[in-house]
């Protein structure tokens, strides 16, 4: 049908266009349609056929693909491993301990629901090294359908699915066709990254703050670059690949940068607003050029992203995991006290996971930044006296590279060693397991077998500390007329009040100096009174002579 | 000797005089604005009437330094201690006893001793410090890597800069308060906006008026001398 009234279109315009055709070539019949791929991959011989599992498609990709595996498998997406570059410490996924979930060691095939690959059960071993393990499809299918079980170990949900599977994002899991997926792939969309990475932390924007599902359709006000009606950009518009690597990270983050900014399109290694934006990047007017000046010591973030969780979906804040545990009845039970701006109730105690609370539309807390972040591993010693930073934010004013940067502070209660003073792993995730927390609610069992799967010492004793973990806000940048006001910092309670090394106008109207000139100011008038009063009393007002 | 309506202040003068109190009114508001002393108006726009309002100030002073310089007129703020003491004397004690003002306008100097040194304490000192400090807070992004601790030195130049703003703060309510002493508000401020005031003149200087700048002298509204 399509093809024939493009036809009948086609020569009616045309016959309508002839007669102007002297004049004018721009009404001349559209061309036909062309793909904008070199490959429609619903031709390709080896993808036609039926696919009984993820690594199944993988090896059908790569016969095409010869190098995108071993690519894939070098990236942190597939190897959850990354050597600070400037502390040396070894971080990752593998490796550090946060305070949400807490840890992968021990809850493998729950975490792991997320890796790139398929079938990593052991975190004491490296992801598996077969070409086969490496999941393309999670990034590059385009039919929508693909997804993955929330606790198979990065498989997909194939039929028969049993009742009660869920898939990473929560949703009740389907039977995903793996050739119609197969015969999709393109470059990744906003769904190919958001369903693990707006889903971190267990659940819908838990984790960052300012990564939700209100990104995969944003309005302009939620995001100016991935809206629709903005710049309509996928997360590598600004997170360019090279290698099946990735520019960007919360481990060693692009503060500043010096070179000239880039062209759409033109080749760049790192995802910083200066890369496209320059660091001179307001108007050239008056107001302009004082914005500007603020740049080397604000992250673009700060002003352009006035809060974050915006878009209608709250963020966790904080999670007291002391709590966990409580039963009713000998029966895990949940309260649903937060309501989110669209109605929904969203958890606010778990018997598996403890107290919760949530923010929508929260204010950052802002802090020096050079980008370097250090973990307070699990062999690291804590002070559990104090409240313990998960991860330490490297900046100091001086240095001329670090900015002042807006973070997401998660407040948290969570378990450590109440011997050696180190941060635990714990087993929480394990439907058969007599030790997972989540099945047995036993929190010295939980410990000991997190500690054991990790291989890491345990003194048998454990107990809670308050912890703080940042998360720096770079996503969800409002339109220039949504940014922050002047005077949401240049106030006397403004959001930067707080913050040393820097000076800010408009903070302090009660300095010294401000105190000294009041005082000169009403000694004036007080001195201007009491002559009045005197020539009143005197009854000479020293009126005109003439 | 004989008392005439003379013209002492030029159009120049009294433009350069209300202007500045139309600027440095707008400057002390939007500056107690940005200091966060009130929120009449949003930062940002209170930030560029600020500026906008200071340059404009600025040339205006280069305007009027060259006029001082060009007529003569800077000798008139050249301060002299002969009779201060008696005009300090005057508004200490002598002002309650119905005393008249002890200074006489003269044609070639129109401040008296007090007004002549507060006003080159003003032009050489104040002034300077609020518009230096005033460009250096502007231009900070010129200099603040050249020199360690920045952003302390920012928040000295701040605080001179505040500082200059009380002193002239203070020195507005004096300067309309004594308006009111002596020969009274209304003729103290009438000459500020006419350009003419009474003032003595010697028969020299009568005749030299008369004969090369009638303009100046007012004859109308003359009035016997004393």
């Amino acid at each position: 049908m399509r093809p024939y009234s493009l036809l009948g279109a086609a020569v009616l315009s045309l016959g309508l266009a002839l007669p102007l055709l002297a004049q004018s070539t721009a009404e001349a019949p559209e061309a036909p349609q062309l793909s904008k791929s070199t490959t429609d991959h619903s031709k390709l011989k080896p993808l036609q056929k039926q696919f009984t599992s993820g690594p199944e498609v993988t090896a059908a990709c790569i016969t095409c693909h010869t190098e995108a595996d071993d690519q894939a498998m070098h990236a942190i997406h597939f190897t959850w491993e990354f050597t600070q570059p400037e502390t040396g410490q070894m971080l990752g996924k593998r490796h550090v301990v946060n305070s949400f979930c807490g840890n992968v060691a021990g809850n493998e095939a729950r975490c792991t629901s997320c890796h790139a690959g398929y079938g990593w059960e052991d975190m004491s071993q490296p992801p598996p090294q077969q070409s086969t393990a490496v999941d393309c499809l999670v990034c590059h299918d385009r039919s929508g359908q693909y997804t993955k079980t929330a606790d198979d170990a990065g498989f997909p949900p194939l039929a028969p699915v049993a009742k009660g599977t869920k898939t990473i994002t929560g949703a009740d899991a389907w039977p995903v066709d793996l050739t119609k997926a197969a015969q999709s792939v393109g470059m990744p969309g906003r769904d190919n990254c958001g369903n693990c990475h707006f889903y971190g932390g267990g659940g819908d924007n838990v984790k960052h703050g300012d990564l939700s599902s209100a990104l995969y359709e944003p309005a302009r006000e939620v995001d100016v670059h991935m809206s629709a009606d903005g710049a309509n950009f996928t997360c590598s518009a600004c997170h360019v690949a090279d290698r099946h690597s990735w520019a960007g990270s919360r481990y060693a983050v692009t503060v500043s940068r010096e070179d000239a900014p880039h062209k759409p399109g033109a080749p760049r290694d790192i995802a910083s607003c200066e890369s496209c934006h320059s660091s001179d990047p307001h108007p050239a007017s008056l107001m302009g050029l004082k914005l500007n000046d603020h740049t080397d010591t604000l992250a673009c973030q700060s002003c352009h992203i006035p809060e974050f969780a915006r878009g209608g979906v709250a963020t966790k804040t904080f999670w007291d995991w002391s709590q966990a545990g409580k039963l009713k009845d000998g029966k895990p039970y949940h309260e649903e006290d937060f309501i989110q701006s669209d109605g929904k109730h969203l958890h606010s105690y778990l018997s598996t996971k403890g107290d919760f609370k949530w923010e929508e539309n929260a204010k950052p807390i802002y802090a020096w930044f050079d980008g370097q972040v250090e973990y307070t591993t699990a062999d690291r010693t804590i002070d559990s006296t104090k409240t313990v930073e998960v991860n330490i934010l490297h900046g100091d004013p001086e240095d001329g590279r670090s900015r002042i940067w807006p973070f997401k502070r998660m407040e948290g209660r969570q378990a450590y060693d109440s011997e050696l003073n180190r941060l635990v792993y714990t087993h929480v995730w394990g439907p058969t397991t007599d030790t997972a927390l989540w099945t047995n609610f036993d929190w010295p069992k939980a410990i000991e077998a997190g500690m054991k799967a990790a291989g890491a010492e345990y003194s048998g004793s454990y107990d809670f500390v308050d912890t703080y973990m940042y998360w720096p806000i770079t996503h969800m940048v409002a339109p220039a007329e949504k940014a922050l006001e002047c005077e949401s910092c240049h106030a006397p309670d403004g959001r930067m009040s707080n913050l040393a090394g820097v000076f800010l106008p408009g903070t302090n109207p009660n300095g010294l100096i401000a105190i000294l000139g009041k005082l000169l100011v009403l000694a004036t008038l007080a001195g201007v009174l009491a002559h009045i009063a005197i020539r009143i009393f005197s009854g000479k007002k020293g009126g005109p002579d003439v | 000797m004989s008392r005439r309506c003379v013209k002492v202040y030029p159009v120049f003068e009294r433009f350069w005089h209300w202007t500045q109190v139309l600027l440095i009114t707008i400057l002390l508001i939007t500056g107690m604005g940005l200091h966060g002393m009130h929120h009449l108006l949003p930062f940002g726009p209170a930030v560029m009437i600020h500026t906008i309002t200071a340059l404009t100030l600025l040339a205006l002073w280069i305007f009027a330094t060259f006029w001082l310089f060009t007529t003569g007129t800077w000798k008139q703020f050249i301060p002299r201690i002969e009779g201060m003491i008696e005009v300090a004397r005057f508004y200490a004690w002598g002002v309650f006893r119905g005393e008249k003002h002890p200074y006489k306008k003269l044609f070639w100097r129109k401040h008296n001793p007090l007004q002549a040194a507060t006003y080159f304490g003003l032009k050489w000192f104040v002034f300077p410090a609020i518009w230096g400090t005033g460009l250096l807070y502007l231009g900070y992004a010129l200099w603040e890597d050249a020199i360690a601790d920045s952003s302390w030195w920012l928040s000295v130049v701040a605080n001179l800069h505040l500082l200059a703003a009380y002193v002239i703060a203070a020195f507005i309510i004096v300067h309309v308060y004594l308006l009111t002493v002596g020969h009274g508000f209304r003729s103290h401020v009438r000459p500020m906006v006419t350009g003419y005031d009474e003032i003595e003149l010697t028969a020299e200087q009568e005749a030299y008026l008369e004969t090369n700048e009638p303009e100046r002298l007012r004859h109308a509204r003359a009035t016997p001398a004393e």
